[in-house]
């Protein structure tokens, strides 16, 4: 299978979470979406502006507008309340599993501007811890759609049914590669791309990172199968123990932590059923920081070059037993794994600060940043 | 050369209070994202805190014992916070060309990990600052038995948090007459107004209330500020809120009182006008 990477447009999966909101809003009544300040950004203003009567604006307070939400639940509406994932799955947390999971109420919350793409606004609005408490409550559906496509479907699916839910979605723009008949069941992984020598498991924006890294591959010899793990919990043990048994090898890859996360999920199926290497793609038990997006990606490795060291390094293991002992956080080869963010100092050392200050104010409007070094 | 930290006039305030400003659009328009608003709007008070004579800080000895501490709660304002403590020296000013890239001190948020000098904590959920800045001032007072002081300042749409209330709650319980907050009264937020997102008034009665001395300020007005500053030193046996009245984007003219500039920065053409209204 070859694909064509240069015929996709890219748009944020957050689009998909407002128009699918708008959606079930025209198709229920019972739909009430509550804002928690920034609707612009999080597109609940979509909501807002096609249905103000069922729209309540909450502030910047995510622990009581889950608290309500599970009011509005309780009282049979289909509340959903979307925030910044930082805000609304971690910093509610005891909302989340008392008020919400523990009552089964029907509460679903939208996580937006999810992982490190975030970019500039840096380490506190990087959110890559949600998933690993998220998929330890009972009770929770997590979805993590994919592309814009596959999150205005996951974002109807998760109004349909009753029960709590949670879906993640970025900022960036990324690409779009599915289509509205691309298949999409909540609870079923989807085989992307055919291939027996190793599985890439993959949510989120990493789907299509893994794809790019399997066409790398495929001339390399090595064909991939290519999972679309979108629902991280309920988990689709079915496909992933399937792919381990038939592929021999696995590599997950997501935009989160990697400890905790949808490849841990995805090793305990492995573990109890049909244990073969496995490798993680995602970050390293480390915080992140300000940059642009796609630098960020690079530098943690959270891009198909680092699925593709994880494939070459997880097919060696398959062929031959190893005796060394690596971190579960070591990416790839030793060596070739992802930096961590610079040091304060390495990339703007004071003697260059020093010598730019001569130069401060600029006259008028400055172009541009201080150049970093290295 | 960086100003000091010994008392300025009301007109020498006003002029670095307006370098702060520039400064401010200087490292926005180069991070080309970022927050314009708060900071400009809130330029004054910094200008007074910081070089109103009001804290006891030294640029060359950051982290000194018994230094008086400023809590940035609204995380997000930390451009006037790092033009700030560039000017009163605690960094080269040019770092401030360094806002949000990869690398820099200057993180998008406050971020403890970079080691910034006059940063005393990570903060951008917001709420979270003032509840360090209690346990600062509880340290100071109740443990260590100093003198310092502590600071904190909130946005007017971060008095949404409930764990605000729980911070008032403490500052009050326990006496904290070290500890003075500003709220940085602009009445704006992303979504719009305060009273439109989800009303906060009135201020002044629930913060006495809550027994705090809380004094109404004119945000822009830099002698009643210093003034105020000083009122909160001589008050025994309660924490302070200073309620600083501010507009959003202050000093702009097509920034001011206007919302939609909480979040965006200035693109080159709209900083140019910018410096110039900063100039005139």
């Amino acid at each position: 299978m070859t694909m064509n990477f240069e015929k996709y447009d890219s748009k944020p999966t957050r689009h998909g979470f407002g128009e699918g909101l708008v959606e079930l809003g025209e198709k229920d009544e019972r739909i009430v979406v509550l804002g928690g300040d920034i609707t612009g950004s999080v597109m609940t203003s979509m909501f807002k502006d096609k249905f103000p009567d069922r729209f309540f604006s909450i502030g910047i307070a995510e622990q009581n507008a889950t608290t309500i939400a599970t009011g509005l639940a309780l009282s049979g509406k289909v509340p959903f309340f979307a925030s910044y994932g930082a805000f609304c799955a971690l910093r509610n947390a005891d909302q989340l599993r008392i008020s919400v999971c523990y009552n089964e109420a029907n509460v679903k919350i939208g996580g937006g501007h999810s992982g490190i793409s975030v970019g500039p606004d840096g380490a506190t609005h990087q959110i890559l811890e949600d998933m690993a408490f998220l998929r330890a409550l009972p009770h929770m559906t997590l979805v993590v759609p994919c592309d814009y496509v596959e999150a205005r479907k996951a974002t109807v699916a998760i109004g349909e049914f009753d029960g709590p839910a949670y879906i993640r979605f970025g900022r960036s723009a990324t690409p779009v590669f599915t289509r509205p008949e691309t298949p999409f069941v909540l609870g079923k992984a989807e085989v992307f791309r055919p291939g027996n020598d190793v599985a890439i498991i993959a949510c989120g924006p990493m789907v299509w990172e893994a794809l790019v890294a399997a066409e790398e591959l495929s001339r390399e010899g090595i064909e991939a199968r290519v999972i679309n793990l979108h629902t991280v919990k309920p988990l689709d043990v079915e496909t992933v123990v399937t792919a381990a048994r038939e592929c021999g090898a696995v590599v997950t890859a997501e935009e989160h932590q990697i400890l905790g996360g949808m490849g841990s999920a995805v090793a305990q199926a492995i573990v109890k059923n049909a244990p073969v290497p496995m490798e993680f793609v995602g970050v390293t038990d480390t915080f992140g920081g300000s940059g642009d997006p796609d630098h960020l990606m690079e530098v943690f490795g959270l891009t198909s070059e680092y699925i593709v060291k994880s494939v070459r390094k997880v097919v060696k293991r398959k062929a031959q037993e190893s005796s060394s002992i690596q971190s579960i956080t070591q990416v790839g080869e030793l060596g070739e794994g992802p930096e961590n963010y610079p040091k304060p100092g390495e990339k703007y050392p004071m003697e260059e600060l020093q010598k730019a200050e001569a130069n401060y104010p600029p006259e008028g409007v400055p172009e541009k940043s201080l150049e970093p070094v290295g | 050369m960086p100003y000091t930290n010994e008392r300025q006039t009301p007109e020498k305030l006003s002029e670095i209070a307006g370098e702060i400003r520039r400064d401010i659009i200087r490292s926005l328009v180069v991070a080309k994202s970022g927050h314009s608003g708060g900071p400009l709007g809130s330029s004054d008070i910094f200008a007074a805190l910081y070089f109103g004579g009001v804290m006891n800080y030294d640029p060359n000895n950051p982290w000194m014992e018994g230094r008086d501490r400023f809590v940035l709660s609204a995380g997000h304002m930390c451009p006037v916070l790092y033009a700030t403590l560039a000017n009163a020296g605690f960094f080269p000013r040019s770092e401030l060309l360094t806002l949000r890239q990869f690398g820099s001190r200057l993180q998008g948020h406050p971020g403890r990990d970079m080691h910034l000098p006059g940063i005393e904590t990570s903060s951008g959920s917001l709420g979270q600052g003032l509840s360090i800045a209690v346990g600062m001032a509880m340290a100071d007072k109740l443990v260590d038995g100093n003198t310092a002081r502590v600071y904190s300042l909130t946005g007017d749409g971060e008095l949404q948090e409930g764990s605000i209330w729980e911070a008032v709650m403490s500052a009050s319980h326990f006496k904290l007459d070290n500890f003075c907050m500003i709220v940085d009264n602009n009445d704006c937020q992303i979504d719009g107004r305060i009273g439109d997102v989800m009303n906060v008034y009135p201020l002044k009665e629930k913060f006495e209330s809550f027994n705090f001395h809380t004094i109404e300020v004119d945000g822009h007005d830099l002698a009643a500020l210093v003034e105020a500053f000083e009122e909160a030193k001589s008050v025994k046996g309660k924490p302070t809120c200073i309620i600083a009245k501010t507009y959003m984007g202050r000093g702009v003219s097509f920034m001011e009182d206007d919302y939609k500039w909480h979040g965006n920065p200035p693109n080159p053409a709209q900083a140019e006008q910018a410096l110039a209204d900063l100039d005139a």
